[in-house]
């Protein structure tokens, strides 16, 4: 079998903060298969954003170097900070609104991308990228390049940015929920955008997101985030119809195709400079028992190609947690 | 964008309009009599009345203001009531003077201000950045009048290597006079070694001129980098592989300099106040002792156009400011249509 275009094992990413550590990530371990596309769920605050800073390298400079591996086409880029592959994974931020600066020309910002990591001169770039912006269904290609961001709507500014996360012809594209700023027109044309060029041009995609319905429309796999460590993973299908961990079966009962958040369920998400021992959703678990206050779940394979880090993920849930 | 500059400059016309009014109706009723003072301490009443009438100070306020904005539009300023020549020729050969020392000091504040700003913002919290805040501090704390006075002591007096007055020495005499400013004069007429001179004459006066406008500048612009470093374009140009210089220095730079800028337009105006006490402390020739001298001798005619001229001086910069920000940030112009 191929190896996995990204694999990331084990990552831990801790911040200082508030004047103690916080654990963002612990012992994250995914990946996304060539060609697929991996979605990442969690609430707000969970670190998906965190871990897509961590493969980009990008992490914020008061960070302490994560440890883990993070590897791309076999190569661990963890150590050397991403500098060399940034080229070959594209980039879709969270917000279209605010991630161009706004005092220079957007095609500038893209050119001064690919002349960092594209082979080829400016007019070629040049010529690549009006393609790209034609790819995109940008209207006006050629007048694109010379107007600058506050000239775009929010959609036209997205498509933009995804424009530039092919510029350098990547393998790979990360996106930070790329849709959650916009419309929700805008946001399935940008999905269907999104979906159409990763298929056309054969590329993976990890796409973080807290929405089940655009998950489910999107990704071949899913890898569920819990207070910074994964819940379980599996085929996006299979988890969302018969998800295993008990945080995901009772995300999926309250809100079987929206936001992922457990709103309505008591207890909330622990603060990442005082995370619970153990299990870090024991304190919010309907199966918890004693044994879960003390001992660190391990994602263990299931039936299915998934994995899931409950020992108890077997036992029913009491009614009671799904009302 | 040009009828964005010329919207600013037609937006500037009515503030002078209304400098004009104002300071001539100051000027006339703070106390002292200009006419009692022009006659002299042995004058009779009748000398006074006569004066009085010459330069129409016995017609009624209102009228003289008339008369006065009516004779300022057309371009004429009155005689000087002390020396009797048009004011606008004395002024004409002041002003260069001191507008000579005010670019140069807002230069070097400017440059040297940035430069700190960014240095401190990408040194955040560590030693430089305590240094740049200490030197901020200071540069607006100290008076420049005592400043100016060490620095006399110490760089002319105590180790004699920069010259304590003046624009130039007088072994030199002026250069042929094209623009009145000496930094250039001197170049046309291709005399490095009076330029030299005219140089080390400006060195004290505009480090101590600029002093606390650079301490302004550089915490603007400090601020500014610090803030902007936030930006989620940041974060993504740090995605898209921006060094850490590059990022601040040329890609951020230009977001946090907007602040400062507007900085500049105002700090103009502090300049060319503290030059009034400067000059009169490096004894040079400008507009500063020129206006210290009309107070001195209740010369009304020729403070209200020092006031007008420093008004129209002042506004042009503020103009010029909102050419630079609109050069900046292309959503300026577009915000002001
Ligand atoms: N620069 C930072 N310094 C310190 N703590 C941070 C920083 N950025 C994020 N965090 C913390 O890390 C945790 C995870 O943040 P992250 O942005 O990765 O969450 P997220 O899952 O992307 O949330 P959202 O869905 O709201 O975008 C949060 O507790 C947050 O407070
Ligand atoms: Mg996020």
């Amino acid at each position: 079998m191929m190896p996995p275009l990204l694999e990331i094992s084990q990552l831990a990413v801790t911040l200082p903060g508030g004047g103690a550590l916080a654990e963002i990530l612990d012992d994250v371990t995914l990946k996304v298969p060539a060609g697929c596309i991996t979605g990442v769920v969690g609430e707000s605050g969970c670190g998906k954003s965190t871990l897509l800073r961590a493969i980009l390298g990008i992490l914020p400079r008061h960070a302490q170097t994560p440890r883990g591996g993070i590897f791309f086409e076999g190569h661990d880029i963890l150590p050397d900070r991403a500098a060399g592959v940034r080229g070959r994974i594209g980039f879709v931020p969270q917000d279209p609104y605010l991630s161009l600066n706004p005092l220079f020309r957007a095609g500038d910002q893209i050119l001064e991308i690919m002349r960092r990591h594209a082979k080829g001169s400016r007019a070629e770039h040049k010529a690549r990228l009006v393609e790209l912006f034609r790819a995109v269904q940008l209207p006006d290609p050629e007048a694109a390049l010379r107007k600058y961001p506050h000239e775009f709507s929010g959609g036209q500014r997205q498509r933009l940015l995804i424009a530039a996360a092919l510029s350098c012809e990547p393998r790979l594209v990360v996106a930070d929920e790329p849709t959650t700023a916009l419309d929700v027109t805008t946001q399935r044309e940008i999905l269907g955008l999104l979906r159409e060029l990763t298929r056309a041009r054969g590329l993976s995609m990890l796409f973080v997101t807290h929405d089940f319905g655009v998950l489910a429309s999107l990704c071949d796999d899913v890898a569920v985030l819990y207070a910074g460590r994964v819940a379980e993973t599996g085929p996006t299908r299979a988890v969302l119809d018969a998800p295993a961990h008990p945080y995901t079966r009772m995300l999926l009962a309250c809100h079987p195709d929206r936001a992922a958040d457990l709103a309505g369920i008591p207890g909330a998400v622990p603060p990442a400079t005082a995370q619970p021992s153990g299990c870090r959703f024991h304190p919010r678990c309907p199966l918890a028992r004693e044994s879960c206050a003390r001992e660190v779940p391990v994602l263990q394979p299931i039936p299915g190609g998934r994995a899931v880090a409950c020992p108890f993920h077997a036992e029913a849930l009491p009614e009671l947690a799904l009302v | 964008m040009l009828l964005y500059i010329l919207r600013r400059i037609a937006l500037a016309l009515p503030a002078l309009f209304g400098l004009v009014v104002l300071t001539f109706i100051l000027s006339r009723v703070v106390p002292g009599d200009p006419a009692a003072t022009l006659a002299g301490d042995a004058a009779t009443p009748a000398q006074i009345a006569d004066i009085r009438a010459r330069y129409g100070l016995d017609r009624p306020l209102l009228e003289q203001a008339l008369v006065h904005v009516r004779q300022v539009v057309s371009g004429d300023l009155g005689n000087s009531l002390f020396s009797g020549r048009p004011v606008s020729l004395e002024i004409m050969q002041r002003l260069p003077a001191t507008l000579e020392l005010t670019f140069v000091a807002l230069v070097f504040a400017t440059i040297l201000g940035v430069a700190l700003g960014l240095v401190a913002a990408l040194d955040h919290n560590g030693p430089i950045d305590h240094l740049v805040r200490i030197v901020s501090v200071g540069g607006l704390a100290i008076a420049s009048f005592w400043l100016a006075i060490m620095l006399q002591l110490q760089f002319s007096m105590e180790w004699n290597i920069l010259p304590l007055r003046g624009r130039i020495d007088v072994i030199y005499g002026m250069p042929h006079r094209v623009t009145g400013f000496l930094l250039i004069d001197t170049l046309l007429a291709g005399r490095p070694d009076m330029f030299l001179d005219a140089l080390r004459h400006m060195v004290l006066p505009a480090i101590t001129l600029a002093l606390p406008g650079l301490a302004t500048i550089a915490r603007f612009t400090r601020s500014g980098v610090l803030e902007a470093l936030q930006k989620d374009y940041v974060l993504y140009a740090r995605a898209a592989g921006y060094g850490r210089f590059r990022l601040a220095a040329i890609y951020v730079l230009r977001n946090a300099i907007t602040v400062t800028v507007t900085q500049i337009g105002l700090l103009f105006g502090a300049l060319i106040s503290g030059a009034v006490a400067i000059e009169a402390v490096f004894d040079w020739p400008g507009l500063g002792t020129y206006a210290v001298q009309a107070i001195l001798s209740a010369d009304y005619k020729a403070l209200l156009a020092v006031t007008l001229v420093v008004g129209v001086v002042y506004a042009v910069v503020n103009v010029l400011v909102d050419v630079a920000q609109a050069l900046i940030d292309p959503r300026v112009a577009q915000r002001a249509r």
